[in-house]
């Protein structure tokens, strides 16, 4: 081999020697170790944290859901807390409706072998809009669209929103909410019967046709606005 | 010159006991048993019934001893559809426009309690058995049916393909 | 500005021929009302045939995207310019039938959404609960846990292993390797009753007990499934085809890895050295001596590396386990979550309550939530559960690594050949079940 490989090893900002993880046992169910994070994001934006929770071990950051990108992106780029993986993007609603929908990020720090779990409250009333972290972390792309898809939940600044699970023209609604019923809101029979009108072949959104060689034969404006790189979406 | 209207499709009577058509009905016979020998598979596989299917067609239990060996992922090859999996209502158009591809005669099996019944998926998002898009010939029972269970579809294809009446059944079954 | 977003849809089924000959093609658009309007076809054009590039549809039925897994490719000729991933094609409402059952009843579902791993994905949520529930399982239990997970590890391995090498084109080694799968089956059936949809564990233990002499017939085929292995590795590893075809093939780096959320072989085979068993262990893994195989170039034969050596880690874990398997209680001794036995449950009045409770209610939690990952063969899994008291949860949500892994598979295959791009979708690993749930 001619160059010296090394690889990216976690916990390589931790101090002192390379020190080796334990099986957590005996988790308290409230009131365990906070994550350093969470204090420090306190003293650093203030009142857009509005609480702190530490669950069965894990620490719950409660943050203004404005300020969420502006959050992320200084704990992924700060070097005291180098959060440099997005593990998950989600949303919960609970069974009392008058709940707010929450937004749930699942941050990982490699390096200092932390999670931390930062959530943003969507009272219901208000329009189910977040800011994305895509501009930050390249793996929400997917994440956010999934979230979007079964909670309505808009993401600004995601660069293409549109349905991944059910296919784009679903009329029935957002599946994961709690007033969605578990067998849907239509007849089994009128569901086939859109899923059957829905031709997988027909469709292409406005970005694969660009390239289709049906781009010629569409219309002046039409190809002004693809190649203007204008997306479809819902 | 005059243009005839094409017949309507009817039922060919099958009378063993006639002395009529001797040829032809061992020529039926010999081709019925031909296809029933060789059913070329296309494998549908979605989910877990898939990778039993697998399994089964693996050297422990052979499924290329019934003549299944060669699976014609293209349905233009196919002789019987396995719908081996849970079909959801986004997959619906797919499997429909993939029978309407296959060349007659051709004969479904939908394997799995899911593919049949829809199974353990009662949600919005799973077709409740495919028979409600697709004729299906054979079901196959179990969440998922192991290799010694999926071993009862040869023989009963063959079953269903080697009866006297094979032939009129094709007759019979119009539009799809 | 804002921009307007819309589909539109284009028939591209020939309906009729236009005065040129051309296939007709009627645009629509939807405006903003949502009404569908027809634009005007332009004059034809002359078309032309140097620079053109193709639209092709890869699946969503396709022999080669393990599952049902629709890629649209722009090509130029046979080179991949632009890869547009569509799935939802397996899509059956886990998430959402999980709301609806209690958490012994959600275990057969964990089983159906990673089916090559579902002893793994038994685990994983018995874990989560069980640190919702605040319980702590036994020695044995913990033992038993890991012999199921890492024997869940070769079983995916091993399917991955042998469809990719028929993606590849090498039909024997899929032959050998499902015949040793076939071996863990017998295990498996023997312990549990199943082969592969296993719903092997409870919250708070497992289903049952390991029968007598199955301690036996794993060491048997700790020590037969080495010499598969030798064999496929002399037949793979070296060989100019294989070799030829996987090395340099979709090459992530570290940082881009990172970025894009890959995780387990993906993203180690990047040069991160990120196991959920090493760095957020459970079930005693800091105990159990074993290697994580690292790649450095990210590309499709590094992972086929890593993922080879992982099989062989696994054995070796394997190989400990069984030695230390301690005798003891299986299940957990709390009344709460554990179905007291039958013979105290027909003749105690307490434990009939117990009994009575759990089986029509089901176990309580106390609210809260938890995320317990863990290293499925796909990468980080895990099962986020939130609870509002009640014996079914208000969320479950499947953190599905293959998932986050696909999303990265526009940026691997641009600018490789068409049968570059089933090699590399085959390396990625993935389960459509887990993908779409």
């Amino acid at each position: 081999m001619s160059t010296p490989f090394t690889p990216v090893s976690p916990g390589s900002a931790l101090p002192g020697p390379p020190s080796v993880p334990a099986t957590l046992r005996n988790v308290p169910h409230r009131g365990g170790d906070v994550n350093p994070s969470a204090e420090a994001l306190r003293q650093k934006f203030g009142s857009a944290v509005q609480r702190v929770d530490v669950v069965w071990g894990e620490t719950t950051v409660v943050v203004d859901r404005a300020r969420v990108q502006d959050i992320v992106r200084w704990l992924h780029d700060d070097a005291s807390q180098q959060y440099d993986y997005l593990s998950d993007v989600t949303a919960v609603e609970f069974r009392d409706l008058e709940q707010p929908i929450e937004v749930v990020w699942h941050l990982r720090s490699l390096p200092f072998r932390r999670f931390l779990r930062l959530k943003a409250l969507l009272e219901k009333g208000t329009p189910l809009e977040v800011p994305s972290v895509f501009p930050i972390y390249k793996g929400a792309d997917w994440l956010e669209r999934e979230c979007y898809d079964m909670f309505g939940i808009r993401f600004a600044g995601h660069p293409d929103l549109r349905r991944i699970l059910m296919w784009e023209q679903y009329k029935e609604g957002f599946p994961l909410r709690k007033d969605f019923p578990l067998r849907g809101r239509f007849s089994r029979a009128e569901q086939l019967r859109q899923a059957l009108a829905a031709n997988p072949e027909a469709r292409y959104s406005m970005e694969e046709l660009s390239i289709a060689d049906a781009f010629e034969d569409l219309p002046q404006d039409m190809r002004t606005r693809i190649r203007s790189g204008e997306k479809t979406g819902e | 010159m005059g243009l005839t209207p094409r017949p309507e499709p009817t039922t060919a009577t099958y009378d063993p006991k006639s002395q009529e058509g001797w040829v032809t009905t061992k020529l039926d016979f010999l081709v019925n048993w031909g296809r029933a020998n060789s059913l070329w598979p296309m494998p549908f596989g979605t989910a877990c019934c898939a990778i039993e299917f697998m399994a089964t067609a693996a050297s422990q239990f052979d499924l290329a001893r019934f003549g299944m060996e060669r699976m014609a992922f293209s349905p233009r090859q196919a002789d019987v559809l396995i719908c081996a999996g849970r079909v959801p209502f986004k997959l619906a158009p797919v499997i429909r426009r993939i029978w309407q591809q296959m060349p007659q005669p051709k004969w479904c099996i939908s394997m799995g309690a899911c593919a049949s019944t829809g199974g353990m998926f009662d949600n919005y998002a799973v077709v409740q058995g495919i028979d409600t898009i697709i004729p299906v010939d054979v079901y196959v029972p179990e969440m998922e049916p192991d290799p010694d269970s999926q071993l009862y579809i040869p023989p009963s294809a063959i079953n269903e393909l080697s009866e006297p009446f094979g032939n009129s059944v094709q007759q019979q079954r119009s539009g799809l | 500005m804002a921009t307007i977003k819309r589909t539109v849809e284009v028939e591209l089924s020939t309906t009729g021929l236009d005065p040129q000959g051309r296939p007709m093609r009627t645009p629509l658009v939807t405006a903003t009302d949502g009404s569908q309007v027809a634009v005007q076809a332009p004059p034809a054009l002359e078309p032309e045939l140097e620079g053109e590039h193709m639209l092709i549809n890869l699946g969503p039925q396709h022999p080669a995207t393990h599952g049902v897994l629709r890629l649209v490719l722009e090509l130029d000729g046979e080179t991949v310019v632009r890869c547009i991933p569509h799935i939802g094609y397996l899509h059956c409402g886990f998430e959402k039938i999980g709301e609806y059952r209690q958490y012994n009843q959600i275990i057969p579902w964990t089983d159906r959404e990673d089916y090559l791993n579902s002893m793994g994905n038994n685990v994983a949520f018995a874990l989560g609960a069980e640190r919702l529930f605040g319980i702590d399982i036994t020695e044995r239990c913990t033992v038993l846990r890991v012999i199921s997970m890492e024997l869940s590890r070769i079983m995916s391995h091993v399917v991955w292993l042998g469809t990719f090498c028929i993606d590849i084109g090498a039909f024997t080694p899929f032959l050998w390797l499902f015949q040793e799968r076939e071996n863990i089956y017998d295990l498996l059936e023997r312990w549990v009753g199943a082969r592969l949809t296993t719903s092997a564990t409870r919250v708070g233990g497992m289903a049952a007990d390991i029968p007598t002499g199955w301690t036996d017939a794993l060491e048997t085929f700790l020590v037969r499934f080495p010499r598969t292995l030798n064999e496929v590795d002399r037949v793979l590893t070296k060989n100019g085809i294989w070799v030829g075809r996987t090395v340099g093939l979709g090459a992530m780096s570290a940082d881009e890895a990172l970025n894009y959320g890959l995780s387990g072989p993906m993203l180690r085979a990047s040069g991160v050295a990120y196991d959920v068993r090493k760095d957020f262990p459970y079930l005693d893994y800091e105990t159990y001596e074993f290697d994580v195989p690292v790649g450095s170039s990210g590309d499709v034969y590094d992972r086929f590396l890593v993922r080879f050596e992982e099989m062989r880690q696994s054995v070796r874990i394997l190989q400990q386990a069984v030695r230390r398997l301690p005798d003891g209680p299986i299940n957990v001794d709390d009344h709460r979550v554990i179905l007291p036995p039958k013979s105290k449950a027909t003749s105690e009045m307490e434990s009939m309550i117990h009994h009575f409770k759990q089986v029509m209610e089901g176990p309580r939690p106390p609210v809260g939530e938890c995320y317990v990952p863990v290293e499925s063969p796909k990468g980080e899994k895990g099962y986020y559960m939130v609870s509002d008291g009640t014996p079914k949860p208000v969320r479950w949500r499947i953190r599905p690594p293959s998932y986050v892994n696909l999303s990265a598979i526009s940026k691997m295959v641009e600018g490789h050949l068409l049968s570059d791009v089933i090699a590399i979708n085959a390396s990625i690993d993935i389960v459509m079940g887990e993908i779409d749930r």
